[in-house]
């Protein structure tokens, strides 16, 4: 008997069908929920202005991440949300991972690391970036607090199944050229509309050779090429990362969901709707230069010229991104004077992040002194662990400041911000305009990219360190 | 919900590509003001700008807006559909749209329309002045101000629960029966996505 080859969308899709509702809607169980003191709150909010309770409150975690401050040895801060958030969790039942216990973090950061978050589960957060957790091999995507005030009161949310991409890169990244890289170049060239719409799948032996936690930053940035999910398909690699830690399944149940989760990967002929195939053998590492993260180029490169598109409503974004970067056109990246430098976020806050930023630390390497450079670890644990194996010595004997977990200058709700013209390069996801503070200019890079530029006072390029 | 039927009155033609969600409302605003406050400060970073097409007169009450490719990207904040509704929109016109932010449209009895450039641009050409565009969900069509007119694809679904003021939860919670059984068997299929999580939580159904 042969059966329609399926892709790792469709394997996950179909065993989430409650009820199929017409048109391509279903009615989808959601297996985990992330709640966190923005969207969270407001959720919890809702829910309890409507006067129901949560569903299943024990497939729900929430943690503080937003507007928490980061400061050094945090306490009677003024966060509000952060209150609703405690209040409303204890009123559902709800399992809240808070400020200074192990756990609590950046959402998409503890979810995995918890163990929460398992291959071929959905999961959803009232974060955009919820399609970091699509690493583990999970269906995991970003809401608004409506559906999440939904998924609260029934465990379910009415979805329309997404088309099928696929983006197979081919080739091997050179060295000091990592996962953020890959991605930035990926949305660079495809643009940051092209996911929409669609689910995402990364493949090829790049992405196979990647860590788990590498893969996490891969698929973080799917939103911003437009796509509410991006995923790879669980490996020998994911269950390994799993085994053992807090909310994993243990003995036979373990073993079960191992041999689940073994076939869950698409079928050799399984179809996509689009595929695009991108080699990064030649890759170096890439930094944004506008204020869209498809607005980047390689470290070497430059800020595009008008006469470099003849699409008019290119040109215009262009006039107004180096406008508010405060470049010129045709100007190189290499050089321009840092004021500020991020290492944190949901993109790269986790340990392997830290340890490539800390590798480039030996030998009495300092911070620029006009530089204010921070690093901010991804959670608890991920602090813990750092300080455990010496990273925070490290960073501050060159100069970093050493900070709590949270999500800090990434979305900058908590007052941490720079300030309006400084130049910040970020190992965030997103270069809006405003976004890291009213008028500060994002610069979008790996931490590799990021260390280098705190150590020059300027952009430069890790691989000449 | 508000029912959603006609809308009729000005479009703003606010062309901009990759217009993201922190832009049509800024985080300090969310994380500091409730939802019914925040209309005041939809797209306030463009409003700062005194050219800007938002602070023309004959656009203060426009009930629709137009924008280009790729409208509400980035965060998935529902505060910006709710700043939108707030400061006076109803219905969205654009290229196309971020996906989430498009979903959170229809939450809250904004409708979204996705609209090919060249009939956006044309649109945006007529719409300059001020004169009047109709949205009409009943008849499904978008009315340009010089009479012709487009039709509008709509989701069945989406367009009935716009239609009524529906709410996607009230229905939902009307099976909760299905749910309760799915579950059950979900239990036996895929026991580690339900146990070792602690608390000692209750399953809901019932």
């Amino acid at each position: 008997m042969s059966s329609t080859p399926r892709t790792l969308l469709d394997k996950i899709w179909a065993d989430h069908v409650i009820e199929e509702l017409g048109d391509g809607w279903a009615l989808l169980h959601i297996d985990r929920q992330l709640l966190h003191d923005m969207s969270g709150s407001r959720g919890l909010q809702e829910l309890a202005a409507r006067g129901l309770k949560a569903a299943c409150p024990e497939l729900t975690f929430a943690t503080p991440d937003h507007t928490v401050s980061t400061a050094p040895g945090r306490r009677g801060i003024d966060a509000p949300l952060w209150s609703v958030l405690r209040e409303g969790t204890a009123a559902q039942g709800i399992r809240l991972f808070d400020l200074g216990e192990s756990g609590q973090g950046i959402v998409h950061v503890m979810g995995p690391e918890l163990g929460f978050v398992l291959p071929g589960t959905t999961v959803i957060c009232g974060d955009s970036h919820t399609c970091t957790n699509g690493a583990l091999g999970a269906m995991a995507f970003g809401v608004g607090a409506s559906e999440l005030m939904h998924a609260l009161a029934t465990q379910t949310l009415m979805q329309r199944k997404p088309k099928a991409m696929r983006i197979r890169f081919t080739g091997r990244l050179a060295e000091r050229v990592t996962a953020k890289d890959l991605i930035l170049h990926a949305i660079g060239r495809l643009g940051t509309a092209a996911g929409t719409g669609y689910a995402v799948e990364y493949a090829g032996e790049p992405i196979e050779a990647m860590t788990v936690e590498q893969r996490m930053t891969l698929c973080n940035l799917s939103i911003e090429m437009g796509a509410k999910i991006g995923m790879v398909a669980p490996d020998e690699k994911v269950y390994a990362y799993l085994r053992g830690r807090r909310f994993a399944p243990t003995g036979d149940t373990w073993d079960r969901a191992v041999d689940y989760w073994r076939s869950l990967p698409g079928d050799a002929n399984a179809v996509f709707h689009r595929d695009e195939t991108l080699a990064v053998d030649a890759l170096v590492p890439q930094i944004s230069w506008g204020t869209s993260p498809e607005q980047e180029c390689g470290i070497d490169g430059h800020v595009p010229a008008p006469e470099e598109t003849a699409d008019l409503a290119r040109r215009e974004a262009w006039q107004q991104a180096r406008d508010y970067m405060g470049l010129a056109a045709g100007a190189r990246l290499l050089g321009q004077k840092v004021d500020r430098v991020f290492i944190g976020s949901c993109t790269n806050s986790r340990m392997t992040d830290l340890r490539d930023a800390a590798s480039l630390l030996a030998g009495g390497r300092r911070v620029a002194p006009h530089v204010q450079a921070w690093v901010v670890p991804g959670s608890e644990d991920v602090k813990r662990e750092a300080e455990a194996e010496g990273l925070d010595a490290i960073f501050e004997a060159a100069g970093f400041h050493w900070r709590e977990p949270g999500c800090s200058m990434c979305v900058a709700a908590n007052g941490e911000t720079a300030g309006p013209a400084e130049r910040v390069v970020s190992t965030s996801n997103r270069n809006f305009v405003g976004r890291q503070g009213p008028g500060a200019r994002t610069h979008l890079a790996s931490p590799f990219t990021a260390v280098a530029s705190a150590l020059a006072g300027e952009i430069a390029d890790p691989r000449e360190l | 919900m508000t029912p959603f039927t006609i809308v009729h009155g000005p479009a703003v033609p606010l062309l901009i590509d990759n217009l993201d969600t922190d832009a049509i409302i800024r985080i300090d605003r969310l994380a500091a003001f409730g939802r019914q406050e925040i209309g005041p400060f939809a797209l306030e970073t463009l409003r700062q700008d005194p050219r800007s097409v938002l602070n023309r007169p004959e656009f203060a009450a426009a009930p629709i807006l137009l924008g280009g490719r790729n409208f509400g990207c980035g965060s998935s904040r529902e505060g910006a559909v709710w700043a939108l509704a707030g400061y006076g929109f109803r219905s969205v016109v654009a290229e196309s749209f971020g996906d989430i932010f498009f979903n959170n449209c229809f939450q809250n009895g904004v409708l979204p329309i996705r609209l090919e450039r060249a009939k956006l641009e044309r649109l945006a050409a007529l719409a300059d002045g001020g004169d009047a565009v109709t949205v009409d969900l009943v008849a499904q069509r978008l009315t340009f101000p010089d009479g012709s007119s487009e039709p509008i694809v709509v989701d069945a679904m989406k367009r009935a629960a716009l239609l009524d003021g529906l709410d996607d939860v009230t229905r939902t919670l009307r099976k909760q029966d299905a749910i309760a059984e799915w579950q059950a068997g979900d239990r036996g299929r895929r026991p580690w996505v339900w146990e070792g999580l602690g608390g000692g939580g209750r399953t809901g159904g019932g």
